[in-house]
């Protein structure tokens, strides 16, 4: 049996559990996230027997049924099944599963945990047919429903003003940037008359100069899309924001899954792309994860801090897709969703452990109150610091050997966008222990840290379950799918090679690790005991900078917003006075007038009547005969 | 003198215009319809005269049509007429303008 019915089981079991629980069990909270978490439990189980059935490349790669066909378009619902797509499945029904299960009790106290969930399965179909597309147009049907569930799960609160705002911001930002793709869609497709990733690539492969003048401007449309969904500068600003959901949320969409859909889709289509393309993209990538990474050094809301390096590490994602290497990005994106989810869920845990607080300043020594969640965050907070041997160390090491690598042809490009990264990985790792050790060292800062206590096992299991791939994931074959899917002479590495891999290039191995220990030690320094925060008075004015996020949210308010609001405000003086003044006004006036001189003729006599008719009757005949 | 077509018309013209004023200018209802009936007998003296100069039946045929249909709506609009003024006591078109807004 070739299971191929198991990839669309996978794909419209969420949508089923959506449907079932806003149909019949959203009056019973208990009933409604047991759908929705074994519908994702099942689905995981169900991708590893399709790929144990199978392997990473089925010989049946694209399953697909016609869908419409509008003259030369022809637009599938097909499934793509390859290494990269089935590593995305097992990642978003893996970690997706665990975060369902944390939800479990993290909502327990909600009243809207059905609505929840029944969001959380509408988000893990989206996701999945993203991940699952085998062409552009799916892509971005599954796209923009991402962003809705996306938009539905950060107002989850809704009645807090503040999770309304975040909501229509992450939205609205995201739609800028999806307008930019669907433009690049449509060009891509006039230009190659096909919207099917296959068909494209083989176009591609065939004439590499298939799109012509137009191929770096093609490429920057699509990667707007990537921009607005990965939250890449200048479209950043929506994903702190976006940390007004709730805090499982947060860890699946905005740390996980979604924000890779960007990368995922920049690696799914990188044949697009031209050499002027990605260098633009590396840039971008550079440049925003070095500002996400000073941003998070001053701020103090535990998520904040976790959000602000989630935007660090997508740009790291984004720059090694840029460098031309698709392998290390997609093996970053994998480990990441391992440490940074459980960095949230443990934070998460934390915040259920303070009665939500989420103010670091107001935490303090919680490893004795929390040891479970201190572990586990610790573990998180050494592999994205990226310390041997976690998972984040291998996968930040590939991405920094590749800048190297790149460096030899463009030095331009790869050596600035090296020391770039290794400086961001010394931020990374400072700003991170900073908030460790703030949290759970030093004295009780309030009350509430004095009364803390250990979240219970259903919250637990997952944080360890984790915990076991945040620690493992960067040598159990991860890059090796990615790389046999990217490169055709890819050798498969064995266990004891992959953990000894980043001693081939020795130099970016030291520079990763010298920047870890640097930054850790640093944080060590200055946090250890710390009651306020010391750095402020040292670095001044940069640190208020820093703590205001570099005034984007005042810049934006102040130019784009701003002329926004004077266009909008033209369009509706145009709209009130020009359209509905005069032209709606000068034919609503005229039929009222016309409507009241003919009312006179109404007099109800007669004989008036007759008068009129034969008169009528008259003219009719002068202008038959008369002529 | 010889009586041609063009004197059947001119008479027929004369009692048409004849009823028509009168159906626009009298104010008793009953005359009203007099004058009506006058119209129908100015057309139908037009058919029978048309008949009889091109040889042809067809006129005379409609001639009887139209009687009978003049019958039939005489009797029914005096019917009217009669209920109207049992109603309202009164036969003049001036008063009857409950079609008016």
């Amino acid at each position: 049996m070739k299971l191929e019915a198991l990839p669309w089981i996978i794909l419209f079991l969420p949508l089923l559990a959506t449907a079932l629980i806003t149909l019949f069990t959203l009056r019973c909270r208990t009933k409604s996230s047991l759908i929705s978490i074994s519908a994702v439990v099942t689905g995981f189980v169900l991708s590893l027997v399709f790929i144990n059935a199978n392997g990473w490349h089925p010989a049946v790669s694209e399953t697909a049924v016609n869908w419409l066909s509008i003259g030369d378009l022809h637009a599938d619902f097909g499934l793509k099944l390859d290494a990269l797509s089935m590593m995305m499945l097992l990642v978003v029904t893996g970690v997706g599963g665990a975060i369902h299960i944390y939800s479990y009790a993290y909502m327990d106290e909600d009243q809207g945990k059905a609505r929840f969930f029944a969001f959380m399965s509408l988000f893990t179909f989206s996701m999945l047919g993203i991940v699952l597309a085998n062409n552009f147009l799916e892509m971005f049907i599954f796209w923009e429903l991402v962003g809705v569930s996306s938009y539905l799960l950060i107002g989850f609160w809704f009645e807090k003003p503040s999770a309304g705002d975040a909501a229509k911001k992450a939205f609205i930002t995201n739609r800028l940037g999806d307008f930019g793709f669907l433009l690049g869609i449509l060009m891509v497709w006039g230009l190659l008359g096909s919207l099917n990733f296959g068909v494209l690539q083989s176009a591609m492969v065939a004439n590499p100069a298939a799109l012509g003048c137009c191929a770096t401007l093609a490429g920057l449309l699509v990667f707007c899309g990537a921009m607005g969904k990965s939250a890449q500068f200048p479209l950043h600003v929506w994903l702190p924001d976006a940390m007004e959901g709730p805090t499982p949320v947060s860890a699946l969409i905005h740390a996980a899954t979604m924000v890779a859909a960007g990368v995922y889709m920049l690696c799914r289509t990188l044949f697009l792309f031209d050499a002027d393309a990605l260098h633009v993209i590396a840039y971008i990538g550079g440049f925003t994860s070095l500002l996400a990474a000073l941003m998070a050094v001053q701020q103090n809301d535990i998520k904040r801090i976790i959000a602000y390096s989630t935007l660090s590490q997508l740009g790291y994602m984004v720059m090694a897709v840029g460098l031309n290497g698709p392998t290390p990005a997609m093996f970053h994106l994998t480990t990441h969703a391992f440490f940074k989810a459980l960095l949230f869920l443990s934070a998460g845990s934390v915040i259920i452990g303070m009665h939500h607080e989420q103010d670091i300043w107001q935490m303090g020594n919680l490893r004795k109150k929390m040891p479970v969640t201190f572990w586990t965050f610790l573990i998180g907070a050494l592999a994205l610091s990226g310390v041997p041997p976690f998972s984040g160390f291998y996968s930040k090491d590939s991405i920094f050997a590749q800048a190297l690598e790149q460096g030899r042809e463009h030095p331009l490009l790869g050596y600035p966008l090296f020391g770039v990264a290794v400086f961001v990985a010394a931020l990374t790792a400072f700003y991170t222990f900073r908030l460790f050790f703030v949290v759970f060292f030093g004295q009780e800062k309030s009350k509430a840290a004095s009364h803390a206590h250990e979240s219970p096992a259903v919250i637990t299991l997952p944080l360890v379950a984790l915990a076991v791939f945040a620690v493992i994931g960067g040598v159990i074959g991860i890059a090796n799918n990615f790389g046999s899917q990217f490169s055709a002479d890819h050798e498969s590495l064995t266990f004891l090679q992959q953990v000894t891999e980043p001693l081939k290039n020795i130099v970016p191995m030291l520079c990763g690790l010298a920047a870890a220990v640097v930054g850790i030690f640093l944080a060590f320094s200055f946090y250890k005991n710390a009651a306020a925060d010391p750095l402020p008075a040292k670095l001044g004015g940069l640190a208020t900078a820093m703590k205001n996020r570099f005034y984007f949210d005042e810049i934006y308010e102040a130019t784009f917003i701003r002329a926004h609001d004077f266009i909008a405000a033209v369009c509706d003086v145009f709209d009130r006075w020009i359209v509905e003044g005069a032209c709606i006004g000068f034919l609503r006036g005229g039929t009222d007038l016309t409507g009241r001189a003919l009312r006179l003729v109404q007099t109800g006599n007669l004989q008036t009547y007759a008068f009129l008719f034969v008169l009528g009757v008259a003219l009719v005949l002068y202008f038959v005969l008369g002529k | 003198m010889h009586v041609g077509l063009e004197h059947y018309l001119t008479v027929s013209f004369l009692l048409f215009a004849l009823g028509l004023l009168g159906v626009i200018m009298r104010r008793n209802l009953l005359v009203i319809y007099m004058s009506l009936e006058l119209m129908l007998n100015a057309a139908n003296l037009a058919l029978v005269s048309f008949s009889r100069f091109n040889d042809n039946l067809n006129g005379q045929v409609l001639v009887f049509f139209i009687i009978t249909v003049a019958a039939a709506e005489v009797s029914v609009g005096l019917a009217l007429i009669v209920a109207l003024y049992r109603r309202r006591q009164s036969a003049h078109v001036e008063d009857l303008t409950t079609m008016k807004l």
